[in-house]
């Protein structure tokens, strides 16, 4: 009875190792092939592993095309994502916050233009907006890609809200007591009790925007201004069949996603199933 | 003289401290974005959908000529047909792969948070240019996918050049994604009282009995949930299929949000490109409704 549970556990860790390892396999393919000769990375008679590792098209794809190198393409990515995170984060503790805690007239209707901002598709918006930007001439900056984030996200104000919602509200009470006022109760009590909120916010609000490609595709042509995910692709139309460079800055590209997800997975999991499940 | 003073200084500090004061102080940002972000621009939108409007001239009105042009536009007609085929093929897909690998990590086991972390790398980077570019190689004509086809005897098989077969890397791709539905749908299981099953068990009731009788009613709330999330996304998706295919070939997978976009910036039809983003909207509003309408008699909700 015991050895025959032993082998069911041991069949299913097989099992999920298994099927896992094929989850991650165009990963693995990606960064095998950003070490490999261009000859070995398609066709029938490609290897799995290099049979020789070439270092050469990590150089070879940094350099990009002319004279702008990847340096600055990670650099606008940079920027773009830690300024939008920042105004991100800020924006909408202080929204959830009122939307969670302060009952002021209205509230109801923006909680509920909240919510349908949140299941509208920006593709609606996409050109009209285009047109916003353009008439401010703003096209061509980093302001379209940024700005917006500092006038809240819904899908982050829901969700730090369904966590402000789970605070007891004796904590405010017991604050206003001891001579709080709704502005101190926020920056004392609140904001120090949102921090896995937070942190769950800055994890996946990063790796939205250093993911984002339609943002970059609209709002940034100029070469000196693109960020990572919109030089990629440019970068791979102009190499034509000379992969190796390719994925070399393809891998090089979802190194900050994975390092954020390697130290914050927990939040990042928390946040995702937030509000989806009551309790 | 003083006493005045005071109260003066008393009122605006209750000024600020009113609810109503507070409450619009911090809810700003979002009022401001949802005014001149969200209702302008719809405002805009649905103004130019009844205009010629191109980038630098100004829009001239042309009633409903636009919406009659789309009811003739077979690119159009065809873009949402393409839609509705990798959202009605593409979401089903997703939420069963999503349901069945969230029921397999369910055992309680000391690596489960370290496999629920792999099982999420592809959402993670699914939606990246990077991942993108390597589904274009990995599924193209040369790609090990493709060799494997091939090699069991579909000689010449390639699926990128078929408008048959183009649309299944991409829907492929969308449901690699299945972490966020899979992490909801574990935190959804873990919520069915264990009695439910042991109950069923002394009862007799199989495997299969189990899961249809007290797994799928238990979480057909958050079968609804992801359903509507899944439909939103799919029905906009864009970078998978601008970077891996562009639409092709002859227009296979050109779906809504792709043809919007090049009718609005490469062939600078804003007028006409906003007219497909409402019927697009209203497409979307209908079908979200009415499984909305329908779901009260297919989901179970307990107390």
């Amino acid at each position: 009875m015991r050895e025959r549970r032993i082998l069911r556990d041991v069949l299913y860790h097989l099992f999920v190792v298994a099927f896992g390892l094929l989850m991650i396999y165009p990963v693995i393919w990606m960064i095998l092939s950003s070490f490999k000769l261009k000859s070995e990375i398609l066709g029938a008679e490609a290897p799995f592993w290099p049979t020789k590792w070439i270092w050469q098209n990590y150089p070879d794809g940094w350099k990009g095309n002319g004279s702008i190198t990847f340096g600055t393409f990670f650099k606008n990515s940079a920027i773009v994502s830690v300024l939008g995170t920042l105004g991100t984060v800020i924006s909408s503790a202080m929204v959830s916050y009122a939307l969670a805690r302060v009952k002021f007239k209205g509230r109801q209707f923006w909680f509920t233009a909240m919510i349908m901002t949140m299941l509208l598709p920006g593709q609606v918006l996409m050109i009209p907006q285009y047109i916003i930007w353009n008439d401010l001439n703003l096209v061509g900056t980093f302001v379209p890609l940024i700005l917006p984030k500092f006038l809240g996200w819904p899908f982050f104000i829901y969700m730090m809200m369904q966590f402000i919602r789970g605070l007891p509200k004796e904590l405010d009470e017991a604050a206003m007591i001891d001579g709080c006022n709704k502005y101190t109760i926020f920056s004392r009590v609140i904001l120090p009790l949102l921090g896995p909120s937070i942190i769950t916010t800055v994890v996946i609000s990063f790796y939205w925007i250093w993911d984002d490609y339609m943002g970059p595709l609209l709002y940034l042509s100029k070469p000196e201004l693109k960020t990572v995910s919109l030089a990629i692709k440019g970068f791979a139309d102009a190499q034509g069949t000379n992969f190796g460079p390719m994925f070399a800055m393809s891998s090089l590209s979802l190194i900050p996603v994975f390092l954020l997800f390697l130290f914050f997975n927990r939040y990042l999991m928390d946040g995702v199933t937030a509000g989806s499940v009551k309790g | 003289m003083q006493a005045t003073k005071r109260k003066s200084v008393c009122s605006v500090g209750s000024f600020l401290n009113n609810d109503n004061t507070v409450g619009y102080l911090f809810a700003l940002p979002f009022i401001l974005s949802f005014t001149l972000l969200t209702l302008v621009p719809m405002a805009l939108s649905l103004y130019y959908s009844f205009c010629t409007y191109t980038i630098g001239s100004s829009p001239s009105w042309v009633g409903i000529g636009n919406f009659f042009s789309l009811a003739h536009d077979a690119t159009f007609g065809n873009s949402i047909l393409v839609t509705l085929q990798y959202v009605v093929i593409g979401v089903p897909l997703k939420l069963v792969f999503a349901l069945l690998i969230a029921m397999l990590l369910t055992k309680p086991t000391r690596a489960q948070g370290f496999y629920r972390a792999v099982y999420y790398i592809p959402s993670l980077i699914g939606g990246s240019v990077a991942v993108a570019l390597v589904w274009k190689q990995l599924f193209g004509s040369r790609g090990p996918i493709v060799g494997l086809i091939q090699g069991l005897g579909a000689q010449g098989f390639n699926f990128f050049g078929s408008t048959t077969w183009a649309f299944l890397p991409l829907v492929l791709c969308n449901a690699w994604q299945f972490g966020s539905s899979m992490l909801i749908f574990a935190s959804g299981l873990k919520q069915i009282p264990k009695d439910y099953y042991e109950a069923s068990e002394i009862d007799g009731a199989n495997i299969f009995r189990r899961f249809f009788s007290i797994t799928l009613p238990c979480l057909s709330p958050i079968i609804l949930f992801n359903l509507i999330m899944q439909l939103i996304s799919g029905f906009m998706t864009f970078t998978q299929a601008q970077v891996i295919t562009d639409g092709g070939p002859n227009y296979a997978t050109n779906y809504i949000a792709l043809n919007i976009f090049k009718e609005g910036f490469s062939y600078q039809h804003m007028g006409y490109a906003c007219a497909q983003s409402w019927v697009m909207l209203l497409l979307m509003a209908g079908i979200t409704g009415l499984i909305f309408k329908t779901s009260s008699h297919w989901t179970y909700y307990e107390n």
